[in-house]
C-alpha cells in the first residue's frame, strides 16, 4: 500500500498494481475505517478500482495530521469478505434493436449473438467504481470472450439504459450522452434519479447480475425505445 | 417569493454556494465558485454566511430587476456595473428597491464577476449545496444556467452600514499567470526531462476552458506509462492525455478518470485561472506541500485581517 500525494488536501492510496475483488474489499474496508476513525477532516472519498482518492479540510485539519491519521487508519483494516456486497439483478432487454454493436461483438468472437446475451449474463460483476457522471457504475470482470475495446468514434449520444461493454468492464448509462462503449442493450432501471432516496441502486461493493427481459417487459417497466 | 427578476441571463450565470461534498460516492462533482476568493470577499462584505448562494457571472451580460429592499455587492472581474444607467463601483456594497435595474456588462479584465445579495439567494439544496451542474442538471434552479424570465429568490434586508475593500486589497487579473503545482499522483512516471519540459514552458489557454477543465497549449509532455486503472481526481489535478497538452481539472471535473497526472495546481491559484481568457499565458511552479500549507495559511491569515472600508 502507497500513500501519495494528489494535491493541496488529497492523497491518493494505492492498494495495488492491479484490481481484483479482494482489492476491491480492502478499499471498501479503508473506507469504512477512514469514515469512523477521522470524519471531522475528511471532505469526500472516491475508491476506484485499486486507489483511493481522500480529500480533506484544509480548514480543520492538515497534510501531516491527515497522513497520520490515514497510516492509522489502514493498519489492520478488517478483513471483508469480497461476497459480501448485495446482489442486485438488473433487467436487460438485450436485442440489435437496444444493442447496435452486438453483432460487431459476436462477429468478433466468432460466436452468435444469443451467446454474447447469453455470457454476459452468466457471471456476477462487482461494482467496483462509480464516477465519471453521476450514477456511473463500472462494474468488472466481463467474460474475456466478450470484451471489446472502445469504439474508435465515440457516439454523439447514448441513450439512457443502454447497457455497454469497454474491455472487460461493463456499465448501464445512467443518463443521455455522449459515449464509446459498445452497446449490447437497454436497461429499464434508473441508475441515478436525483428525486429518489437512495438516489442509486447500487453502491461500491455490490454484486450486479443482468438478467434478460423482453421487449414488452422493458416497455412495461417503463424503458422507453 | 420575491427577489429578483431575470431580464437579460448573460451567457453563462450560475447560482453556487461553496460547492457540494461527499457526493463524489454518487459520481456527483464538486461544482462551486470557479473563483473562490472573489466569492468569499463577496459574502464577507454583506456579512453573509461563509456557504450563501452568490451568482456567478461568467463573461457578463446580465439584466436582473429587483423586487424588494435588499443590499448586494459585485466583486470579481471587472466589468461596467449599472444601477438604472448609473455606473456603480464594484467591490462596493450597495442598496437597491423595487424596481431598481441591475445591469453586468461584459468583463474588460477577469472572466467571473460574483453577485451577493444580503442573506444570499433562498434555492433549496441538492445533495447538500445549491451550486449549478450543468453537466449533471443538479443544483441551482432546475439544474440550468439562469434564463430570462427566471426568479431569484431572496430576503429583504438591507444593510445598516455600507463598505468597500481598499483597491489595493483587491485581486489583480491579467493575462498571465504563474501556477503552483504540488507535485503528486503519477509524477514519477514523467522523466526528469519531461518535467522539466513542464516545468520551464509557458502554456497558452485554449479556447476549450471551462467549468469541468481548462485545456492549454505548448511544449508537448508524455509519460512512460502504458494504460492505467482510473482514479480519483481532486482539484486542480493536471491530466496529461496522449497529446501531451495539459490540462488543468476545474470544479466540474469527471470525478474520476485514467489519464496521468503531473500533480494539482493549488486551490489559490486555480481562482486566478479561472479568471484567465483563452490566448492567456500560464507558467507552473512545483512547490513542496509545507509551502502549499504556508501560502493557505497566509492567505487566510491576510483574508481575515485586510479590513473593510465603511463609506
Amino acid at each position: 500500500m502507497r500513500i501519495e500525494i494528489a494535491g493541496q488536501n488529497a492523497f491518493i492510496v494505492y492498494f495495488a498494481e492491479q484490481t481484483s475483488a479482494a482489492v476491491s474489499a480492502q478499499i471498501q474496508a479503508a473506507v469504512t475505517s477512514i469514515l469512523a476513525t477521522m470524519p471531522d477532516s475528511i471532505i469526500d472519498l472516491v475508491p476506484s478500482y485499486a486507489s483511493l482518492l481522500v480529500i480533506f479540510d484544509l480548514d480543520r485539519s492538515d497534510h501531516f495530521a491527515v497522513k497520520q491519521q490515514l497510516r492509522a487508519a489502514l493498519t489492520n483494516l478488517e478483513a471483508v469478505d469480497a461476497s459480501a456486497g448485495s446482489l442486485i439483478t438488473l433487467p436487460v432487454y438485450y436485442s440489435k434493436e437496444s444493442g447496435p454493436d452486438l453483432e460487431a461483438i459476436a462477429a468478433n468472437a466468432n460466436i452468435d449473438i444469443d451467446d454474447v446475451i447469453e455470457i454476459h449474463q452468466q457471471q456476477e460483476y462487482r461494482v467496483y467504481a462509480i464516477g465519471f457522471a453521476p450514477g456511473f457504475a463500472y462494474l468488472g470482470e466481463v467474460d474475456e470472450r466478450i470484451a471489446a475495446p472502445r469504439l474508435a468514434t465515440p457516439r454523439q449520444k447514448v441513450p439512457r439504459g443502454a447497457v455497454a461493454i469497454a474491455d472487460r468492464q461493463t456499465a448501464v448509462y445512467p443518463a443521455i450522452s455522449p459515449g464509446g462503449w459498445n452497446l449490447i442493450g437497454l436497461c429499464p432501471t434508473r441508475m441515478f434519479d436525483p428525486d429518489k432516496t437512495p438516489s442509486m441502486p447500487v453502491q461500491v461493493g455490490d454484486r450486479i447480475r443482468f438478467s434478460a427481459i423482453s421487449r414488452d417487459q422493458f416497455i412495461d417497466q417503463g424503458g422507453e425505445l | 417569493m420575491s427577489g429578483f427578476l431575470v431580464r437579460q441571463p448573460g451567457l453563462l450565470s450560475l447560482l453556487h454556494d461553496r460547492g457540494r461534498f461527499g457526493a463524489h460516492k454518487l459520481g456527483l462533482t464538486t461544482g462551486g465558485p470557479l473563483d473562490s476568493v472573489a466569492f468569499d470577499w463577496a459574502n464577507r462584505m454583506l456579512t453573509n454566511d461563509v456557504n450563501a448562494t452568490c451568482l456567478e457571472i461568467s463573461f457578463g451580460g446580465l439584466v436582473i430587476e429587483a423586487q424588494l429592499d435588499t443590499s448586494f455587492v459585485i466583486t470579481g472581474a471587472e466589468a461596467p456595473c449599472k444601477l438604472n444607467e448609473n455606473l456603480i463601483e464594484q467591490w462596493y456594497t450597495h442598496d437597491i428597491k423595487p424596481g431598481d435595474k441591475l445591469e453586468i456588462g461584459f468583463a474588460s479584465a477577469g472572466t467571473r464577476c460574483y453577485l451577493a445579495v444580503t442573506g444570499g439567494f433562498n434555492i433549496d439544496p441538492s445533495f447538500g449545496s445549491s451550486s449549478t451542474v450543468l453537466r449533471e442538471k443538479i443544483g441551482g434552479l432546475n439544474g440550468d444556467k439562469l434564463q430570462a424570465g427566471d426568479q431569484l429568490p431572496c430576503s429583504s434586508k438591507r444593510l445598516s452600514a455600507h463598505c468597500y475593500l481598499a483597491a489595493a486589497d483587491r485581486p489583480k487579473y491579467s493575462d498571465f499567470a504563474r501556477l503552483r503545482v504540488v507535485p503528486g499522483y503519477q509524477q514519477a512516471e514523467f522523466s526528469p526531462l519531461q518535467q522539466w519540459r513542464f516545468f520551464n514552458s509557458e502554456y497558452r489557454l485554449t479556447e476549450r476552458c471551462d467549468r469541468m477543465g481548462f485545456r492549454l497549449e505548448g511544449e508537448t509532455v508524455h509519460s512512460d506509462m502504458v494504460g492505467m486503472l482510473s482514479e480519483g481526481i481532486c482539484h486542480g489535478a493536471i491530466q496529461i492525455p496522449a497529446d501531451g497538452q495539459p490540462i488543468v481539472l476545474m470544479n466540474d471535473r469527471q470525478t474520476i478518470g485514467g489519464y496521468p497526472k503531473m500533480g494539482a495546481v493549488i486551490p489559490r491559484d486555480t481562482a486566478t485561472l479561472s479568471q484567465l481568457s483563452p490566448g492567456s499565458r500560464v507558467r507552473f511552479d512545483a512547490i513542496s506541500i509545507e509551502q502549499a500549507h504556508n501560502i493557505h495559511c497566509l492567505e487566510q491569515a491576510r483574508f481575515e485581517r485586510t479590513s473593510l472600508q465603511s463609506c
